[in-house]
């Protein structure tokens, strides 16, 4: 199952047929993301996302996961850390395996070309992979 | 960063600066497009007057593997306001790659009256200009539809067969990963993936960032660009030389370099490049 917040998203994503009003939704996400200084998430190379060309780092603390982007050009991979960071604190490893792999593109549509869609893609799955770690 | 003029362009009125910009946005005749591979880019704040031309809504036909047709392109520019005569700057993020994208395929139609905003929209922002999330609504142009000119600047497949035949010059602008063959395609997204890595017989490898600096996405001056393509690659301007990536928005950056930067006269982009070649059956191929 899905994480519930997580899916409350989608829903809402799934509500908004135009696509200016999607777009405006994830920009707002994308501006709420609080961007975690390096004692936080240390900008190792180990904690890089791979193929992710925002500069998105994921490390996990005292059980929790946490995401910085530094990349004030990566509004998506913003806003898809935005969506990471409300969705998924709280929730159990084996909920957090539930994330589908398609996930980015459900979020973000066809639009995206393959160089973003894998970055944000490697995000997910370093999140997934840190959960259970 | 030198000045443009003293970079030793061979055609240096097709790349201006952002202070260029600043000073015409406005003015007549002068049109502003931002070009992203990030569709949230434009929205969440772009140069004051500048409009969005996206890659793959404006640009691409919706069904067949092609660009748009005369109509549509008539279309579009009305929606952006040009006319015949406007001059069209293009400026874009990832070191303005989606803007030469975008660049070439006005090309296509007979609108050469392009220029490239040097360094894009990060240098841009790094400078702390204006940006604004308005949006603009130019008044609708009475553009003239012309057909789409693919013979200059677009290879397709056979000709590229032919071009290896003959052992012509081609640069495969990809990662080294994509060019040895390591890398072919992400899970998800299979539709911009091939069967079989590798790259075109006889391609040499430039990736296509080699040719800006990448702390502002500034272009190289022309001697560091014939440095990389000429003493490196072993190109010179004489050459009828074909570029390809995956799907040909990287290489229509290459393509500006070599075509204005350095000013060779024959520089084809294969669009159908690796997504293609790599899964075309019998298509010759070197790792």
């Amino acid at each position: 199952m899905i994480p519930p917040r997580l899916e409350e998203v989608l829903s809402d994503l799934a509500l908004l047929a135009d696509r200016q009003e999607r777009i405006d939704y994830l920009i707002a996400l994308g501006q709420e993301f609080v961007n975690p200084g390096p004692d936080e998430v240390p900008r190792t190379p180990e904690n890089r996302v791979p193929g992710c060309e925002s500069e998105a780092y994921v490390t996990k603390r005292d059980g929790q996961i946490k995401i910085a982007v530094d990349n004030p050009q990566g509004i998506s991979a913003m806003a898809m850390a935005a969506i990471l960071m409300q969705s998924l604190p709280g929730e159990d490893p084996a909920s957090i395996q539930e994330v589908p792999e398609d996930i980015v593109y459900r979020i973000f549509g066809n639009e995206l070309s393959m160089g973003k869609s894998m970055g944000l893609t490697g995000m997910v799955r370093m999140v997934k992979a840190l959960a259970v770690g | 960063m030198s000045e443009i003029a003293e970079r030793g362009y061979a055609k240096p009125e097709a790349l201006v600066s952002t202070q260029w910009v600043a000073d015409h946005r406005d003015a007549p005749g002068v049109v502003i497009v931002e070009s992203n591979e990030d569709p949230l880019l434009y929205s969440s704040g772009h140069i004051p007057g500048a409009v969005e031309v996206d890659w793959i809504r404006d640009l691409n036909d919706p069904v067949v593997r092609d660009y748009l047709k005369e109509q549509k392109f008539a279309a579009l520019m009305s929606r952006i306001g040009a006319t015949a005569d406007s001059t069209v700057v293009f400026y874009g993020d990832k070191n303005n790659w989606w803007a030469c994208y975008a660049a070439w395929v006005f090309h296509l139609f007979g609108h050469t009256n392009c220029k490239i905003m040097d360094g894009g929209r990060l240098k841009w922002q790094k400078e702390g200009r204006e940006m604004t999330r308005q949006v603009p609504h130019p008044n609708p142009t009475d553009y003239p539809a012309k057909p789409r000119d693919d013979g200059a600047i677009r290879a397709f497949r056979d000709q590229v067969l032919a071009h290896v035949a003959k052992q012509g010059k081609l640069i495969d602008v990809r990662s080294p990963e994509e060019f040895t063959g390591e890398r072919l395609h992400m899970e998800a997204y299979p539709n911009e993936g091939a069967l079989r890595g590798g790259h075109i017989p006889g391609a040499r490898s430039v990736p296509w960032a080699k040719a800006i600096h990448p702390e502002d996405g500034t272009f190289l001056d022309a001697d560091e660009l014939r440095n990389l393509y000429e003493g490196k690659a072993g190109l010179s301007s004489a050459d009828d030389v074909i570029v390809y990536c995956r799907i040909g928005e990287r290489s229509s950056h290459t393509w500006f370099v070599l075509h204005y930067l350095l000013g060779y006269p024959n520089v084809r982009n294969y669009d159908g490049s690796w997504t293609e070649w790599g899964n075309l059956v019998g298509a010759p191929i070197e790792r």
